[in-house]
């Protein structure tokens, strides 16, 4: 057994020799905007029958300090469109103020052809494409909630390359990891839409909240969900885990400091 | 004008030798042929009215608005020359935009007036350019709430003042009119174009300064307005053009937003009437009235 952390994960001396410190990188261009610094994680979203569900944590971590705690990762745009940000919070910030722009000069002429959650999607995407491409990405993977041209309930995904994505139920972070699983068999994919409910698709989420809560480290138990229908746009920006248990953390072996 | 011809008035930038700007004034003039613009002001929100004059049957009804959307909560109308008016709120536009950007909150209406002012009046310094042929009414509501600065993810600390004077009264209505000169003055009740003096008449009635009128009566009475400043050139068919701007409490929730077409047409309604039964009551005293003018021709 290695008892020096610092020495964890790494190639062993005994085996490969001595680390070689010259291939670090002490000269160069300065790449800051290239890693992300303050970042949230999870975002995920369901489409129910009549509109689209999405909740995120109220969470900005700095590294894996639990840095921001009341940090609204879920944006509206105008009154049908919903984005949550995953990835650097200044980014987001920066994304923020994009699309406050694009609503008021949107709004400079009034005959009511509003950008959809797709549009918007398609904007935001070719924003990421863009921006990887001058190799100073926008770190940020999102989700964007709303409706398309034909009214029909609408979730897309873009990431910081400008990758999109489209599912029926979506998530970013360590929540693709551990939501979509549980999102896949709550709906399974031949489930039409009109068998999810609004309650359904709500009640989905908290639970996958919730276990991101216990599973992921880099999560919080403040979160805030929205759902997008015809008659609007709800928030709730203030929820909390509700009846937590943490009875099963006593039978995980392998982790910490634990001695037995 | 009896110093047309002395050679003042040819251009911007020189003052006649009793101190006049004659391009100015001309501009002015300019102001006075477009069609009656108006705005008022009440406690919780903002009217701007235009009468938009119909100059051919080939235009399609409801295009072509007089009336802008500068930011989510000014909009701008103006009587004079259409394409300086357009010209005018482009330059709104910008400066609502770049205030944005520099202090991150909307603008408030006194500062861009103020801003719009200072460019209009450059208008007046130089023999390159010539004056605004415009006079512009500028309505805007500033936030009374709090506003987020945009991007703004948290909300500070829960407890304590955190800096912020508490219980200080912030935002209300602005209107604001400003002239080709550069001149602007803050109003209870605004109009230019053809028939102001009809409506600036029909404006000082309301007793706008007693913060008694409501929004909604607010837009009746500019819609009266207009049809009454419409008077005088009845032989041309308008269309009449209404937005509002709300407190955030109101029915626009601080933006600035056409007037809804049902509330539109049943102030419309109630001018049309208004101005029927004027019609009737004055009906006996019309016919001398016209025979005493016709005596003086």
């Amino acid at each position: 057994m290695e008892h020096f952390p610092e020495a964890w994960g790494r190639p062993r001396n005994d085996i490969y020799g001595p680390y070689d410190h010259s291939y670090l990188q002490t000269t160069g261009p300065k790449a800051h905007t290239q890693s992300p610094a303050v970042t949230g994680t999870s975002v995920i979203g369901v489409k129910f029958n009549g509109g689209v569900a999405i909740a995120s944590d109220n969470l900005a971590s700095y590294g894996s300090l639990a840095r921001f705690t009341d940090v609204k990762r879920l944006r509206v745009f105008g009154d049908s469109a919903i984005v949550g940000f995953g990835g650097d919070v200044s980014d987001m910030q920066h994304i923020d103020r994009l699309l406050n722009s694009i609503d008021i000069r949107e709004n400079y002429s009034s005959d009511g052809n509003l950008l959809n959650a797709k549009n918007l999607h398609t904007y935001l995407s070719k924003v990421f494409y863009k921006r990887r491409s001058e190799f100073n990405p926008l770190w940020n993977h999102i989700l964007v909630a709303g409706f398309d041209g034909d009214g029909k309930p609408f979730l897309s995904s873009a990431d910081l390359l400008g990758t999109t994505f489209s599912a029926p139920h979506l998530a970013t972070g360590f929540g693709a990891h551990l939501a979509i699983p549980i999102l896949r068999r709550l709906f399974p994919e031949d489930t039409p839409l009109e068998n999810i409910s609004k309650e359904q698709a709500v009640e989905a989420l908290r639970e996958c909240i919730k276990v991101l809560w216990y599973r992921d480290a880099r999560s919080l138990d403040k979160f805030s969900i929205a759902t997008v229908t015809k008659d609007g746009i709800e928030v709730k920006e203030d929820e909390k885990v509700e009846a937590q248990s943490w009875a099963f953390a006593e039978t995980i072996r392998g982790y910490g400091a634990q001695v037995n | 004008m009896t110093s047309i011809g002395t050679g003042y008035d040819l251009s911007n930038s020189v003052f006649s030798p009793d101190g006049r700007n004659f391009q100015v004034e001309y501009a002015v003039k300019a102001v006075e042929n477009g069609g009656t613009a108006i705005g008022i002001r009440c406690k919780d929100g903002v009217v701007l009215a235009a009468e938009k004059i119909v100059t051919s049957k080939l235009l399609k009804p409801g295009a072509n608005k007089k009336i802008a959307t500068v930011d989510r909560h000014v909009g701008i109308v103006s009587a004079g020359l259409v394409p300086d008016g357009r010209h005018f709120v482009s330059r709104a536009r910008d400066e609502a935009s770049s205030w944005r950007g520099v202090y991150k909150g909307p603008i408030p209406t006194s500062a861009l007036a103020n801003r719009l002012g200072s460019y209009v009046q450059a208008y007046t310094l130089y023999s390159s350019v010539r004056p605004f042929g415009i006079t512009a009414i500028l309505g805007g509501w500033d936030s009374e709430a709090e506003a987020p600065v945009d991007g703004q993810v948290g909300n500070g600390p829960d407890s304590g003042a955190g800096g912020k004077i508490q219980g200080a009264k912030a935002g209300g209505p602005g209107l604001w009119m400003i002239e080709p000169s550069g001149l602007y003055w803050g109003y209870y009740g605004a109009a230019t174009g053809k028939g102001r003096q009809a409506a600036k008449a029909e404006l000082e009635k309301l007793n706008l300064s007693s913060g008694e009128l409501s929004l909604v009566d607010a837009v009746k009475e500019a819609a009266r307005i207009i049809y009454v400043a419409h008077e005088d050139s009845k032989d041309k068919e308008f269309e009449l053009e209404m937005t509002w701007i709300s407190s955030l409490d109101g029915p626009t929730k601080g933006k600035h937003e056409e007037v809804p077409k049902d509330l539109l047409e049943e102030a419309e309604k109630a001018a049309k009437k208004a101005l029927e039964g004027e019609v009737e009551e004055e009906e006996g005293t019309k016919a001398s009235a016209t025979e005493d003018q016709q005596m003086e021709e």
